[in-house]
């Protein structure tokens, strides 16, 4: 579904604050896995996210989605596979408009976007049946404007949103590191029945070993901008937060660096 | 120095349809302001465009409506440019409102061939005149040749028009650009596209209100258009302030835009009628939308001085 050949991506090049993020970073994907992302702060998570999204262009590989090469695609065309939820709730929704008016924007996403009228009757059934599944009441408020939602509910709705037109890949940036920790679970929640109904493809960057080892059927740590950790199947599955740590330590070849990812 | 009261209700309906002119501008400034979350300098360069072109093609003989049509299109060029000098070249977007409007006043010169340019109401029969406007008053002519009422017109088809376009699918998108910009990306929005498309209309707008105040007032002028973003701005911001509580609707917003415009027309003939040097009219406006603007920001600053002395109060 998606392959990731040999990406390198450098921020400020050539100058004294040059930072290659990503080191040639392979990775690919099968069609409906999905997969965990870890690492610590400056690992390229976000970097490679952001790579396969198009929010920047990068230095040198390829990607691929679903046989589509989008290496050169914007961000907006690329979007035509790809749904994002972002870390900050603030990010994936628009506040000024109705939630309707947001499930719209997403119910098109790829789409060209002609003079015919933004929402229609059936539609609107639709949004009221999917906002249902979410049970978080806001069925009830279609046209409020989703600025007065909490990040919680903003999240979960920009997640319905990315999952509305089913994406050919889920990208999920820590989309639940700004909550609190019982919204954190709820949107986690919602997260896994979404991506188990429609057999998602995911990559989800998290900070939490747990949620990490939990989820997915897959999962890989970044560390300097390359993937050193890759288990799936029965590995996967037998994990533990003190073996990656034993791993983790052993790759990196310091223990200071277990301190720094737990706190990161 | 007396003040004659009935001087100043002589000089509301000519305050009234002046307001309702610059309303259509306000409705443009209201599209790049509000919608696009740009701030549009564009706007003083493409009204003086729009009256040069509107001037100009009638007299050289076309058809006021075909004249407006011209000014309409003169406006979509000048916002298109801006928008390529923001989403293509890079330019913030207040300098490539800066620029163009900059390269506005030599094209809008060559266009009238010199700083202004008049047109003479007994010559052509024009959409919108202050004489119409006195001669409606005095029964010379019958009640639709009010300026007041076919500006009002004019007014209400483009709010229409608006509200339509802005709840399309396409409308949603330029809204969802201004709204949220990264939203609108990872939704597959062009951004750059709808930038420039929403530039384009409001400068189209923009262009439009200068061809009528130009018919109106009877001339093009090429500073009639100094100062029009801050004016436009004002009416803006008044009518959010005064009706943003009231009206959440898209055409009754820009309803309240319009008569933003036409509320702060009035207030400039009320001070003028207090015979205010008319020199210090820009100021004033100046003054007016930044006390506009600062007021939400000073109420926060002034309610969190409170909550802090009253914490201070509470420790000792």
């Amino acid at each position: 579904m998606l392959e990731i050949r040999n990406i390198t991506k450098v921020f400020n090049k050539n100058t004294v604050n040059e930072k290659t993020a990503l080191k040639k970073l392979s990775l690919s994907l099968e069609d409906g896995e999905f997969i965990t992302v870890i690492g610590g702060n400056g690992s390229g998570k976000s970097t490679m996210l952001n790579a396969i999204a198009g929010v920047f262009p990068v230095d040198e590989g390829r990607v691929v989605i679903d046989g589509v090469d989008v290496t050169r695609l914007p961000e907006h065309k690329r979007a035509a596979y790809i749904g994002r939820v972002f870390q900050d709730p603030m990010m994936g929704t628009a506040a000024k408009m109705g939630i309707e008016e947001n499930l719209a924007l997403a119910f098109r996403r790829g789409q060209r976007r002609s003079l015919a009228w933004g929402i229609t009757k059936s539609e609107r059934e639709h949004y009221c049946n999917v906002l249902e599944d979410l049970g978080l009441g806001l069925e009830q408020r279609l046209t409020s404007k989703v600025g007065l939602l909490s990040g919680g509910q903003r999240q979960a709705l920009t997640l319905l949103m990315a999952t509305l037109k089913k994406p050919k890949l889920l990208l999920l940036d820590e989309h639940t590191a700004a909550l609190d920790p019982k919204t954190a679970a709820k949107v986690l929640e919602i997260t896994e029945s979404l991506i188990k109904r429609d057999k998602l493809s995911t990559l989800m960057v998290t900070h939490n070993m747990k949620d990490a080892i939990a989820l997915g059927s897959r999962l890989i740590m970044l560390y300097d901008g390359r993937i050193v950790i890759d288990l799936k199947g029965e590995e996967k599955e037998n994990l533990t937060v003190e073996k990656l740590l034993k791993m983790f330590g052993s790759i990196s070849g310091s223990d200071e660096a277990d301190d720094k990812l737990l706190l990161s | 120095m007396s003040l004659n009261f009935f001087d100043l209700l002589g000089q509301l309906p000519g305050a009234l349809s002046q307001g309702l002119i610059w309303g259509i501008l306000a409705i443009g400034v209201f599209i790049t302001y509000e919608i696009l979350n740009i701030a549009d300098l564009t706007v003083d360069g493409s009204f003086c465009l729009g009256g040069a072109v509107c001037v100009v093609l009638i007299l050289n003989g076309f058809s006021v409506e075909i004249s407006l049509l011209f000014a309409f299109f003169a406006g979509l060029t000048a916002g298109l440019i801006t928008g390529i000098f923001h989403t293509l070249c890079g330019i913030s977007a207040i300098l490539a409102g800066i620029l163009t409007q900059l390269g506005l006043w030599s094209v809008n010169l060559a266009i009238m061939g010199r700083a202004n340019q008049s047109i003479n109401v007994n010559n052509f029969r024009l959409l919108v005149s202050l004489r119409y406007l006195q001669e409606v008053q005095n029964g010379d002519l019958p009640f639709y040749w009010s300026p007041i009422l076919v500006i009002s017109i004019f007014c209400v088809a483009i709010i229409a028009l608006l509200y339509w376009f802005f709840g399309t699918q396409l409308g949603c998108s330029i809204r969802a650009t201004g709204a949220n910009i990264n939203m609108a990306r990872a939704q597959g929005i062009n951004t750059n596209y709808n930038k420039i498309l929403g530039l384009m209309i409001s400068n189209a707008m923009v262009a439009l209100s200068g061809g009528l105040l130009s018919q109106y007032q009877g001339f093009a002028d090429i500073n009639m258009g100094r100062g029009a973003i801050v004016i436009g701005l004002a009416a803006v911001i008044v009518g959010e302030v005064i009706f943003g509580r009231i009206f959440r609707n898209f055409a009754l917003r820009l309803f309240g835009v319009v008569t933003g415009a036409v509320i702060y027309y009035t207030v400039i003939q009320t001070v003028l009628w207090m015979k205010l040097n008319p020199n210090y009219l820009k100021l004033l406006t100046a003054l007016i939308v930044v006390l506009f603007l600062a007021f939400p920001h000073l109420k926060a600053k002034i309610a969190s001085i409170s909550v802090y002395r009253k914490g201070a109060s509470a420790r000792a």
